[in-house]
């Protein structure tokens, strides 16, 4: 079984406050993602080395994304991109974060 | 000396109150899990060190918080950071409810009604209410929104639906109220384990009395008038109900507009608002040790969520219901607009018996003396959701 201290991409994800608190970090972490990284293998490795996280971030059965969260990568908002699309380079060698973003809704 | 702890969940965290037996000094403890919403968290009658909490979030759905040292450190069930995977994932997830629509358990029932009357998927959004076993500390209920319940018996690290309620054959019929459609209300029977009680905004009453195999509605005598049919068996906004241990078939009921008593178990009601200034709010508590004196906090109306003519008052009977006595010794009696909300009034089991409520407001007031004095034990909290209290050894 893959994980943490596996071979892999050395991904780092950053996430909001409450997910810091809930996973008990207090900034990025880094992930070791076996295979091609993309937007689901990285939050498999997310998940896996942070169980409690399970079901913040995307729903438990369906692995759909929470309504209020985005995703952004190198500047760009991969949230509706399926899970399954291959992550910037920039992101597998580490360079750019992987953000998790809490969405606004209202002002 | 034995002591109380008041467990206080608020919109932004939660916060333990503990004083000693005489409860006049109170030690406050929190913010807890802070900028979260923590609908209710609640002690086992069996272990008060073991804590349950529901902590939720828009943002980022459902986390279920387990203590067993009375609230010093916590854990999720489940969520443990393994030190590796060579055992495999953890079994558990507290924070997943999946509702049951298998054939053998339930019924695959897919949609309830929505505000306007047409059909909507079930999807879970919180859970409302923690109910701790009478005998077992990993034992668990959890009323949830939308209306289902749920329970545990490994200390919250999995939960499977109680079926049957929501496969109950009005259950698709089943509509929210103004805060949704939840399950708020669990009573469990301390002289029959097989009987338990929900109560469902804006479903109703309801009663198990085969440990949960099978529910039925117990409404009769209820009337809505915002009901098509006012007498109907479901469709009430039933916002709390409330019983005494010694007296499990005495049930007191605040339902959306009228305060209500059934001496049989749920099987009928009849009203009990008698002099109340007004008969809309939301908790109604039990004193802890005379099962006939009761306690409310009137609401203006279903429009205008704070006190009439501004003033907080508790209002007590000592006579089971329709006669009732204004509480107001050191409450405020003018320019109050607060809310107490449905699970944010409990008593202790000191003698005499203590009563607290929390209010929109961020105050948790308590009386020592059942009622007649009251005194704010915390001010300016983030407004108050529950208040549950433990009477410790």
């Amino acid at each position: 079984m893959s994980g943490p201290g596996a071979d892999g991409a050395p991904v780092r994800v950053e996430m909001p406050f409450h997910l810091r608190t809930l996973a008990r970090v207090d900034g990025p972490v880094t992930l070791r993602v076996p295979g091609p990284v993309t937007i689901g293998a990285v939050l498999d490795a997310l998940e896996e080395a942070y169980p409690v996280l399970r079901g913040t971030i995307r729903d438990h059965g369906t692995l759909e994304r929470r309504a209020f969260l985005r995703f952004f990568v190198a500047g760009r908002d991969v949230s509706l991109e399926p899970p399954d699309t291959p992550l910037p380079e920039a992101v597998a060698r580490g360079e750019e974060p992987f953000l998790v973003v809490g969405a606004l809704a209202g002002g | 000396m034995s002591g109380v702890r008041v467990l206080v969940g608020t919109k932004k965290g939660a916060f333990i109150l503990s004083a000693d037996g005489k409860r006049t000094g109170w030690d406050v403890s929190g913010p807890l899990f802070g900028g979260w919403e923590i609908y209710h968290l609640k002690g086992s009658p069996a272990d008060p060190d073991r804590l349950y909490t529901s902590q939720s979030s828009g943002w980022f759905g459902q986390i279920i918080q387990r203590s067993s040292d009375g609230g010093e450190t916590w854990e999720t069930p489940g969520g443990e950071k393994m030190p590796d995977f060579s055992e495999g994932m953890p079994s558990g997830i507290s924070n997943r409810f999946v509702y049951d629509t298998s054939e053998e358990t339930g019924k695959p029932l897919t949609t309830h009604k929505w505000y306007d009357g047409t059909d909507h998927p079930w999807e879970f959004k919180r859970v409302w209410h923690l109910e701790p076993s009478l005998d077992d500390p990993d034992e668990v209920w959890a009323g949830v929104e939308d209306a289902a319940l749920f329970r545990s018996t490994d200390g919250a690290r999995s939960w499977q639906e109680v079926a049957g309620l929501r496969g109950h054959e009005g259950g698709s019929q089943w509509n929210p109220g103004a805060g949704g459609l939840c399950l708020h209300t669990i009573l469990l029977d301390p002289t029959d384990p097989d009987r338990i009680y929900t109560a469902i905004s804006a479903a109703g009453a309801f009663r198990t009395d085969d440990g949960g195999r099978s529910w039925r509605p117990i409404n009769r005598g209820l009337k809505s008038p915002y009901l098509p049919d006012p007498e109907a068996e479901i469709g009430h906004c039933v916002h709390r109900i409330a019983m005494h241990p010694s007296r499990p078939g005495v049930l007191y009921m605040q339902k959306h507009w009228d305060v209500m008593r059934s001496d049989d178990a749920g099987d009928s009601w009849r009203e009990v608002s008698g002099n109340l200034p007004s008969d809309f709010g939301f908790p109604i508590q039990v004193h802890a040790h005379e099962p006939e004196t009761i306690y409310v906090v009137p609401i203006k109306s279903d429009s205008e969520h704070y006190p009439p003519e501004g003033k907080l008052r508790v209002y007590r009977s000592r006579t089971g219901g329709d006669e009732w006595e204004a509480l107001t010794e050191g409450l405020p009696q003018q320019d109050c607009y607060v809310n107490v909300l449905r699970d944010a009034m409990a008593a202790d089991a000191l003698d005499p018996c203590g009563v607290y409520f929390g209010t929109s407001g961020g105050h948790v007031y308590a009386s020592r003396d059942s009622g007649d004095r009251w005194e704010p034990i915390v001010r300016n909290l983030p407004p108050v959701l529950s208040v549950e209290v433990q009477t410790l050894p």
